[in-house]
């Protein structure tokens, strides 16, 4: 039984679509992660999944009892409120010194309770949100654009504790991210999202294939490859999707996708 | 005679403590959540109450207590639905308390004293206003520590409240239906027109020296009741208007505490504890 399945979700802000018939599931121990193209609807779907946005139409079916640990894209803290990493981890939720700690480190974040928030920087304060996250004992942790705002060496960091967490916790992982190096790198299954799911691949296959060398071998001109290929797509053909000259033959269409003139 | 002066000076001064010790941790979240103007369209709006209870015939209290509910669940209803809200709170701050002094001037044979509800009364707080003052600053008190972790959860972010399974909708509510409570309770003690002071100052007094938001609504409560005891002091020697002069002491406390934490950020040694804002 999968940990959270969704069927045919629609969401609509107004009179604009923002998802629709976006059907996925997650299972223990997955890391799956979400591409697309800004307004694509990454944010609004994970909302939905925290249960922050009501979708218009569609269900979604979490396991009984599910414990979601969510990490948002950004925290705006407000100056006038003081607050230690420390506290923040006592929210909403109070937990032990121990337990505070043991989050900290599992999340690299060691050195850090009695910091102020607003001081921290960037890294240190996705990796407090990180840690805030873990302290429910997440089965399924999502993360929304955790490295927004990171350097490189930065997230790549923050991405090798998140799979150090799945190895030593089995959390299921579900996470929104620009990087495709690491999204190719890390992820079990990669979703393709553009107001609907586009197609859903294996990474491996992916990687594995030469295309993808050409394509996606170097950080940021892979990134423009893909934004390309997603800003193009249509659906007149076939597939559903137009691929470009990409990777039409490694990733599966979505049955979702087919449905769409 | 000295019997009597002093029991309506200790009237004052259970009063003026009761209002500030539920003002000043209410007024942290006012200040955390940027609501400043929400505070001041509430109390506003609360003289429309005065004058519908006077033209009722209900207690004050209830009067205004309606109101002010009223305009907190109209504004917060309003709120996150794509208005430029500090425009729409200034405008339905002032209309309110223009709307309130019209209709209080159709009072027909009714004798008001218009000022007292501007800028409070404390000298005239009876042993049934301090009633209502206790009862209402202690219900106040007890909403936000039943909902602290849950309020402070959704101040932060409303999406971290939603992950954790609360609804931060409710704790808007909460915050909501507490603010007009102060409001009610506190227009006897300051009025009208300064009942923001009480709730923003003293939070923002507390601020500099606080790491902690638990700590920052403890030192603004103790801020709050030292001004309203100060202020009455003060007003009792020079002869002043004991709000406005409430108001005035809580204001020296957040220029103290400004100027304290300007000279140590400027102080190299304990720059390094210094915030970035």
């Amino acid at each position: 039984m999968p940990l959270i399945s969704l069927q045919n979700l629609s969401v609509r802000f107004g009179g604009n679509t923002v998802l629709s018939n976006v059907s996925f599931a997650i299972s223990a121990g997955e890391i799956v992660t979400i591409v697309g193209p800004n307004g694509s609807g990454k944010s609004t779907l994970l909302r939905s999944i925290i249960g922050a946005q009501h979708p218009d139409q569609g269900q979604i079916n979490r396991s009984p009892g599910l414990r979601i640990g969510y990490v948002p894209q950004k925290l705006h803290i407000d100056p006038t409120l003081p607050m230690t990493v420390r506290r923040f981890l006592s929210l909403p939720q109070r937990v032990s010194d121990q337990q505070a700690a043991t989050a900290l480190e599992q999340a690299g974040a060691g050195q850090l309770a009695s910091r102020q928030m607003v001081n921290l920087s960037g890294g240190q304060f996705q990796r407090v949100l990180l840690a805030r996250a873990l302290l429910c004992a997440p089965q399924l942790l999502i993360l929304d654009e955790a490295t927004q705002g990171l350097d490189q060496p930065g997230s790549a960091g923050f991405y090798q504790q998140i799979e150090t967490l799945r190895e030593t916790l089995g959390c299921a992982i579900l996470m929104v991210s620009h990087e495709l190096h690491v999204v190719m790198a890390a992820s079990d299954r990669v979703i393709c999202l553009n107001g609907h799911i586009c197609c859903e691949g294996e990474p491996e296959q992916v990687a594995s294939a030469p295309e993808y060398r050409a394509l996606f071998g170097s950080g940021t001109q892979g990134a423009l490859a893909l934004y390309r290929h997603e800003h193009n797509h249509r659906h007149d053909h076939s597939c559903g999707h137009d691929h470009g000259q990409d990777t039409a033959n490694q990733t599966r269409p979505a049955p979702a996708s087919e449905t769409h003139p | 005679m000295i019997s009597l002066f002093d029991s309506f000076l200790l009237r004052a001064a259970l009063a003026g403590t009761g209002v500030a010790v539920a003002a000043a941790p209410l007024g942290c979240f006012v200040v955390w959540r940027r609501m400043a103007y929400f505070g001041d369209a509430t109390a506003h709006a609360s003289i429309l109450g005065v004058a519908l209870a006077l033209g009722f015939q209900m207690p004050v209290f209830a009067g205004v207590l309606i109101v002010s509910l009223l305009m907190a669940t109209a504004v917060s209803s309003l709120s996150g639905r794509g208005f430029a809200m500090d425009t729409l709170l200034g405008v339905l701050a002032h209309s309110s308390l223009a709307f309130g002094l019209v209709a209080v001037s159709f009072l027909q044979g009714i004798r008001i004293d218009l000022m007292a509800y501007l800028f409070g009364d404390i000298l005239a707080v009876s042993r049934i206003d301090l009633m209502v003052i206790w009862g209402g600053a202690g219900l106040v008190l007890l909403l936000l520590w039943a909902r602290w972790s849950a309020l402070l959860t959704a101040t932060l972010s409303p999406d971290l409240a939603y992950a954790a399974g609360l609804n931060p909708k409710r704790e808007q509510l909460v915050l909501t239906i507490a603010l007009a409570l102060v409001v009610a309770v506190a227009i006897k003690v300051v009025g009208v027109l300064l009942i923001s002071a009480l709730l923003l100052i003293p939070a923002a007094a507390a601020r500099p020296f606080a790491a902690t938001p638990e700590r920052m609504a403890f030192a603004a409560a103790v801020i709050g009741m030292l001004s309203a005891l100060a202020g009455l002091q003060l007003s009792f020697l020079l002869d002043t208007p004991t709000g406005p002069t409430i108001v005035c002491v809580a204001a020296g406390f957040f220029a103290l505490t400004s100027l304290g934490d300007m000279i140590r950020q400027q102080l190299p040694m304990t720059g390094s504890r210094a915030r970035r804002h």
